[in-house]
Order: structure tokens, then sequence, then C-alpha cells
């Protein structure tokens, strides 16, 4: 199978890899998928003033769900918590060519995205 | 060095140039039909035919008569199963064979079941992944007619104990076939001393060509009898019709007559250089295992899981070598490694799984290379792998709970 320009570039140079303390202020982590499945995604966001100021990931898959969480974390930055909300998989697949059997990849990214607002979220309510 | 460098010999190898030249003139020149018995073109053809056929018999210990031609080792499993079942079903309808068969042999028998035609037990593997031969005496009944065991896997590289289990089925009179495809040149294949009945094995993974492959039939001894899967011109002892592909048979002859000259100074070369693969990786990287059996294998097979990396991300890593993964994006099925889940490794670390297949042409430089890369792939992937970071902060990946999808 080959891949898309886009997906080999995200996975050659992935944007915003790392981590930030979960019990940091502002920090929502949303860790999605499982090790059995072959991958698991932990996406991060950093939120100021409703704003997310900074994303970062990291990924345990393929080179389509590697990409397909590097690619929401350059998204996400800059994003209100209401528009992170309206990042659709569809969106993502679109962006990278991603190939049907690839598509849970993208699912992944999405749930991701939703958890670590979901978490943040809690995280602010119970302050 | 040239890239992309091939480590994907457990697939198909590149052809012997020797092995090309002696096919050459019989595309033009002597273009004949080996079943034309009235004029020069056929007789030089059956000429050739039955050269390649004493080169191939000499390689695995067999009479130049036991050779029948097919297509391939997936034709020649299918021939010898269904060939036998059919044959002998007045007898019984029970086959013995593995969970670690090639699809070609583990489908087969599905596809016997599914018509009613046979009843199939697949024996587990140990953790090596071999075969105990006493679960295949155990597992015989009075209407076992075929015990169909591999000479060695073709992702992990196990060599299975054949001569015990051919002396199991030899004592209780049961016809015994094994697929040898992975074995046949690589390591020494003697049917008599194997006690093998029928065997399946091709060319290309012996530096021959793509498209043609034998079944050994046992001559006496017993004398094996296969029910014909494909009606024609009776050509094969009436066992196999279809004109037989004469430039690839040839091809085919002379492949085994290099692999039995050369076996024993090249079976030492791939794993002295298949060995230094191992030890390079292993020094560098922490929870890389090894798949398989340390030493009952393959020469040139090196099969390893990666812990915390899957495995189609990692080939992604190393575009210029070409290898092949175990984890299940790179199957068509989407399942990981039926094999590596037989052995009892776990899924995560089927997904894990890269095999390396040595060959006749790899060279030290390469594998220096592959080592290099490995190294820095698995390093990179492991900083980017959130499994990696949990287990180095002390966390038990098996106490997570996991939201599988």
């Amino acid at each position: 199978m080959a891949y898309s320009d886009k997906v080999v570039d995200h996975f050659n140079n992935p944007r915003n890899m790392g981590s930030f303390k979960k019990d940091e202020e502002g920090v929502g982590t949303g860790m999605v998928g499982a090790p059995e499945c072959g991958d698991v995604m932990k996406l991060q966001i950093k939120v100021q003033n409703d704003t997310i100021v900074d994303a970062k990931f990291k990924t345990f898959g393929c080179g389509s769900a590697i990409a397909s969480s590097s690619l929401a974390t350059e998204w996400l930055k800059g994003k209100t918590i209401e528009e992170a909300q309206k990042i659709k998989n569809t969106d993502i697949v679109q962006e990278l060519n991603l190939p049907p059997v690839k598509i849970h990849c993208s699912v992944l990214a999405e749930d991701a995205i939703k958890a670590a607002l979901a978490d943040y979220q809690k995280k602010a309510d119970t302050k | 060095m040239k890239l992309p460098i091939f480590l994907d010999n457990h697939s198909t190898s590149p052809m012997d140039p020797r092995v090309l030249e002696a096919m050459l003139p019989y595309f033009i020149e002597k273009f004949g039909n080996a079943a034309s018995r009235n004029h020069a073109f056929g007789w030089a053809a059956e000429e050739a035919v039955e050269n390649a056929r004493k080169q191939i018999a000499k390689l695995i210990k067999a009479d130049s008569k036991e050779i029948v031609f097919t297509s391939g080792a997936t034709e020649s499993d299918n021939l010898a199963i269904k060939g036998v079942l059919e044959m002998y079903k007045e007898k019984g309808d029970h086959i013995i064979t593995s969970s670690t068969e090639h699809r070609a042999v583990i489908d087969t028998a599905k596809a016997l079941e599914a018509k009613g035609k046979a009843t199939a037990t697949y024996l587990p593997v140990d953790k090596f992944g071999m075969v105990n031969p006493e679960d295949v005496r155990k597992a015989i009944t009075d209407k076992t007619v075929l015990i169909s065991v591999m000479l060695a896997n073709n992702e992990i590289g196990t060599i299975n104990p054949v001569k015990e289990i051919g002396k199991i089925a030899k004592e209780k009179g049961i016809l015994f076939h094994c697929d040898a495809t992975q074995g046949v040149g690589k390591i020494p294949v003697d049917v008599q001393d194997m006690g093998i009945d029928l065997m399946s094995f091709s060319a290309h993974k012996i530096y021959g060509p793509k498209g043609v492959g034998a079944l050994y039939v046992r001559k006496k001894n017993p004398r094996v009898r296969i029910a014909a899967q494909m009606d024609g011109g009776g050509h094969e002892r009436g066992m196999r019709s279809g004109t037989l592909p004469v430039p690839l048979i040839v091809g085919f002859g002379k492949a085994c007559e290099l692999c039995e000259q050369e076996l024993a100074t090249e079976s030492v070369r791939l794993a002295a250089m298949r060995d230094r693969l191992q030890a390079g990786i292993m020094k560098e990287i922490d929870e890389a295992y090894l798949n398989g059996h340390a030493t009952q294998r393959l020469p040139h097979n090196l099969n390893i899981s990666f812990a915390y990396v899957e495995g189609e991300s990692l080939l992604m890593g190393m575009k210029d070598i070409a290898l092949s993964s175990g984890s299940a994006c790179t199957s068509a099925t989407l399942e990981p490694s039926y094999v590596l889940r037989a052995l009892g490794v776990g899924v995560e670390l089927a997904h894990s799984s890269i095999r390396f297949g040595l060959g006749r042409f790899n060279t030290d430089e390469e594998i220096d290379y592959t080592i290099k890369k490995v190294i820095e792939i698995v390093t990179k992937l492991r900083e980017m792998s959130p499994l990696y970071e949990m287990a180095k902060e002390g966390v038990d990946l098996k106490s997570v709970q996991w939201a599988a999808h």
C-alpha cells in the first residue's frame, strides 16, 4: 500500500510530539485505543482563557495513526474549545488522503480529541 | 551498496543469474511441448524436463519418477491433501495438521471440512512453534488418513521434528505430507530418512522462477496414490494434467542443483549473518523478543517483536529495507499473525513483530545498514509511543483498562 505524501511527511516529521504533565494547570489528556488493537493515542491540550494554546501527542500505531494524531495537534492549536469540538474524522481522512482500511485511524484521532476536551472540562468543573 | 535492500526472502527470492541462463534456450530455440513424442522439438523439451526432474529429486533424496510438477507449493498442498482424502475416502476422512501451517494447508483442510469431505485436527504448538510428535500420535484415530505437518515455518523459521512424526506415521500406516517450501534448499532434506510420503515445495523460494513447484509422491513403501484435481491430458502419470512449463522446470532444476552444491556453505554463511543481525539489534534495544526457536530454526530467519512499537510503522520507517511484519495493519485479514498467536505471543507483541528473511545475495554491508536502521527507528518510535512512556513510568500496561475498538 502506498502512503500519501502528507502521511509520510507527518510520519517523518511529527508535529508536537511529546507530553505535558497531566496535573498541570489547564491540561486535558485523552488516551484512546488499546495495545491489542494495534493502536493507542494519547492527545493532550493546554487551555488558557477557553483557547487551546498548545497540544501534544504520543501514538503507538501505524503510520496513518501517527499522522492522524500529529495533524490533530496542528489543527487544535489556536482553536477555542467550541471550535475544537467540531473537528471531524472525515476532515482528517480528506486532509491525509487515507484509504478505507485506515479510516479507523482518523476515528481514533477524533475520539482522542473528544477525550482530551472532556478531561479538560471535567478538571475545570471540579475546581 | 544499492537501496532498497531485500530482506524478505521468505516471501520470494531473486533468481540466480545462473538459473536464468539455463532457462533462456527453452523459450525461443527449444520451445517444444514435452508431451510431443514424435518430433525433435518434443524430444528436446522432454529431455530437459527429465534432467530437471533428476536435479530436483537429488536435492531431496528421491527418485526422479516421484516428482510431480505443479504451479507452486500452494497447488502442491492442495493436490496432496485433496488428492489423498479423495483417494482414500473408503479408509477414513480424518486429517491431522498443525495450527501454524501455511494457509495453503489450513485453508485446504478447512475447505474440505466445510464441504463435509473431511474432519481435521489442528494441533497446537509449543511456545517455540514446534509440534510435539506425541500430540500427533494421540490425535490419530481409526479414521485418520493423512498427517500434514510443515518442515519449517514461514514466519518464525521453527523446524519441526519431522523425522519423529514420519516414524509415527509409518508405524500407524498413515500417510505423511510435509509442506517443505521454506526448508528445501535451505536445510538438508531427505524424504527417506524423514519418512515423508508427500512433500510440497517450489522454485521461487530457492532462487528459481515463480510459477512452478513440485509435489513429491512416494512410489514405494508405500506406493502413494492421489486423485487428480484437474482433468485433462493425463500428464505427470495422471496426477496433474496440463502442459509442462519447460523453461520454468529447467530453472527449477538448475536452482535445486545449485542448492545441492552450495547448501552446506551457504547455510553456514547465512546463519552467521543472521546471528550478527540478531546480536547487533538485541545489544542496543531492550525488550526485543525473539519469536520462534533459538536453535531449531532456519539459518536465514529472524523474527523479533519490539515491545511498544507497531510493526507497520516500523516498516514505514525503514522503507529502503524490504521486510514483513505480523502486524494486523500489514495483513489482508486485519488480524495479527495467527502463527505468533499460536505460540502464545501476546496480541500486542504480535502487532510489533518484524520478520527478517536473509538470502543468497545479501551482503555484510547490508546487514550493518539494517542493524543501524532498526535501532534508529525503534528508538524514534518508542519516543513517540505512549505505551513506552507509561512502561518507563512504571505503569503495568496489563492493569490499564483499555477501551478496545
